[in-house]
């Protein structure tokens, strides 16, 4: 399990060791690395004087704070009514096609995890994504894997 | 757009000097400000719709320097995205909202707490921010602003559990009372408001308590930001008066087969054909924090509510047990009566598990699951049956 000590003593450092600074941290090693391993989080506990427990407690109440491996990007489909009503479920089927893996997982290259979240805010714009923090809206099968492509280019 | 009975309005994006605004705010003593806002009539556009004047007053009354502003910019009801278009257009109002708001309750420091789904805002908040602070500075007044982000959990819209999660903690909402102006955030007095509510306060200085209050009805003053969706060929965000009926609000953007309107968002109520003329959008009907959600006849309304329970089973923070339980119940209840599981009648005992819920549960999240329920299945049952 890969551990970031560097990169907690810096978050810590940026945002402090009091218990409010907590989730920031948590936020920063997600951008950082894409999730929370069990080490990452000892560590943080052990910086902010905190139990280990407690620390895994509040970051499994987040969701968007992942303590499972996730790819550099993670794509996350909006489900809810709009999306779900204007074509969800096409702009799925396309993105695993498109990278070859299922609802959950992740790409072997550790580049891509697809996952589905609940209401984005753009449902005057459905259906819409979020890759990482960038929202993609009024999306087709073809667009999304235009989308795509500029990413598996990176 | 047609003749139009619902009423277009322009004071949440009016491009405005907010400099001037608040020139002006400093002249006033915190009970002017106050009695200013109580006169307008506003009440809170997240949702619950406490009046607003009242909360600053109660919040002003209590003792002690350590209080604080908080804007909740969590905006996570399926179908609202309204706020976002307000931080991204206007935040320079928001911020100065919440200066409003502090120069009337006595506070110094400001939260924003914006859902992690609008992170790719926080560099252009940021950038604003650092101006409003210069310009506070200038100003000589003593607040500051604090950037929040959420980390995708809907519940902490719901303020107790959104101070939970600026404390550094899961979003569990808390017990109340004690209300947030008297045991907040810190368990300081707390006076929170939603992203809009907070751009009214500031057109309500701008234009003066009566300007305001003449919009809309005796129920429900002024005007509001809708988020319109679903099936309608004119989704988007419009600020318009309170008051119309549904009918008048399908007619301006239905697509000619609408027959219902989810209003409220998956917290709110179905409004069925039968009930679009005498059901008004307001305080005294329906309220909504703005979402409006049109469906035509070619959906299913079962398919509408498997959503929506899906989404409650999934955002219910866990803490007590009829949200917990009542939510996994309510939608392994409508699927064993689809796939015929159960007899239609079973409905019948859902439907007094949700009323159970809205008296049981901790919070609004637990207690307004049955508003959508209740009002889908007595409204569509054939729908959730066949
Ligand atoms: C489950 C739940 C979610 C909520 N989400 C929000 C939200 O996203 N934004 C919001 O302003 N209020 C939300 N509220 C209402 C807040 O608790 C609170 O009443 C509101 O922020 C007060 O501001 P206002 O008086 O200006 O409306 C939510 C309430 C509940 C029960
Ligand atoms: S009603 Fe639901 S969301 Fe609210 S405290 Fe109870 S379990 Fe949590």
């Amino acid at each position: 399990m890969i551990i970031n000590e560097e990169l907690v003593k810096e978050a810590v450092k940026k945002h402090g060791s009091s218990r409010a600074a907590l989730i920031p941290v948590l936020q920063e090693l997600v951008a950082g690395k894409n999730y929370l391993s069990d080490l990452d989080m000892v560590e943080v506990a052990r910086e902010m004087n905190l139990s280990a427990a407690d620390v895994y407690g509040t970051a499994t109440f987040y969701s968007f704070l992942d303590t499972r491996p996730r790819g550099k990007y993670v794509i996350r489909v909006c489900k809810t009514i709009s999306c779900s009503m204007k074509g969800k479920n096409a702009i799925l089927a396309t993105i695993e096609e498109t990278l070859k893996i299922k609802l959950g997982e992740t790409t072997a290259d550790r580049k891509f995890s697809l996952l589905e979240t609940n209401c984005i805010g753009w449902c005057h714009k459905a259906p819409a994504i979020l890759i990482n923090d960038e929202p993609y809206t009024e999306l087709t099968p073809k667009k999304v894997t235009e989308v795509l492509r500029e990413y598996i280019k990176q | 757009m047609s003749k139009i009975p619902v009423q277009r309005v322009d004071l949440i994006f009016e491009k405005i000097t907010c400099k001037e605004i608040f020139e002006k705010v400093l002249q006033s003593k915190p009970e002017e400000i106050i009695q200013s806002v109580i006169d307008s009539g506003l009440k809170g556009r997240g949702g619950a719709g406490f009046p607003t004047g009242l909360k600053w007053q109660f919040a002003a009354r209590e003792k002690g320097a350590d209080k604080y502003i908080v804007c909740n910019a969590d905006e996570g009801e399926p179908g609202t995205f309204k706020d976002r278009e307000i931080l991204d257009e206007v935040p320079e109002k928001v911020f100065c909202g919440m200066a409003i708001a502090s120069l009337a309750i006595g506070a110094k420091i400001g939260y924003i707490y914006l859902r992690g789904e609008y992170k790719f805002l926080v560099p252009k908040l940021e950038n604003k921010l650092a101006e409003f602070q210069q310009l506070m500075q200038d100003l000589g007044h003593d607040f500051r602003i604090e950037l929040r982000l959420g980390s995708g959990a809907y519940i902490c819209g719901e303020e107790s559990a959104l101070f939970e999660s600026i404390e550094g903690r899961r979003g569990e909402p808390r017990n109340k009372p004690p209300y947030p102006t008297k045991s907040g955030l810190f368990h300081k007095p707390t006076c929170i408001n939603n992203v809009e509510t907070l751009v009214y306060t500031v057109m309500i200085q701008k234009y003066g308590a009566m300007h305001f209050r003449e919009l809309g009805t005796k129920d429900s003053r002024g005007s509001k930001v809708f988020s319109v969706s679903g099936d309608t060929p004119t989704a988007g965000i419009y600020e318009l008066e309170l008051g119309m009926s549904v009918r008048e609000f399908v007619d301006v953007f239905g697509d000619g087969d609408t027959k219902a309107v989810q209003v409220g968002g998956a917290a709110g109520f179905c409004v069925p054909r039968k009930r679009f003329d005498e059901t008004i959008i307001g305080f005294e009907g329906v309220p909504t924090g703005g979402s409006m959600k049109l469906f035509n006849s070619s959906r299913s309304m079962y398919n509408v509510l498997h959503n929506y329970l899906d989404f409650f089973a999934e955002e219910s923070c866990g803490q007590c047990t009829p949200c917990r339980v009542g939510c996994q119940q309510l939608l392994k209840g409508i699927e064993a009566v689809k796939k015929g599981e159960k007899s239609h009648k079973y409905l019948d005992e859902l439907v007094k598990l949700a009323a159970t819920m809205k008296i049981a549960a901790k919070c609004g999240l637990g207690q307004s699951v049955g508003n959508a329920f209740s009002s889908i299945v007595e409204n569509f049952k054939e729908e959730i049956i066949y």
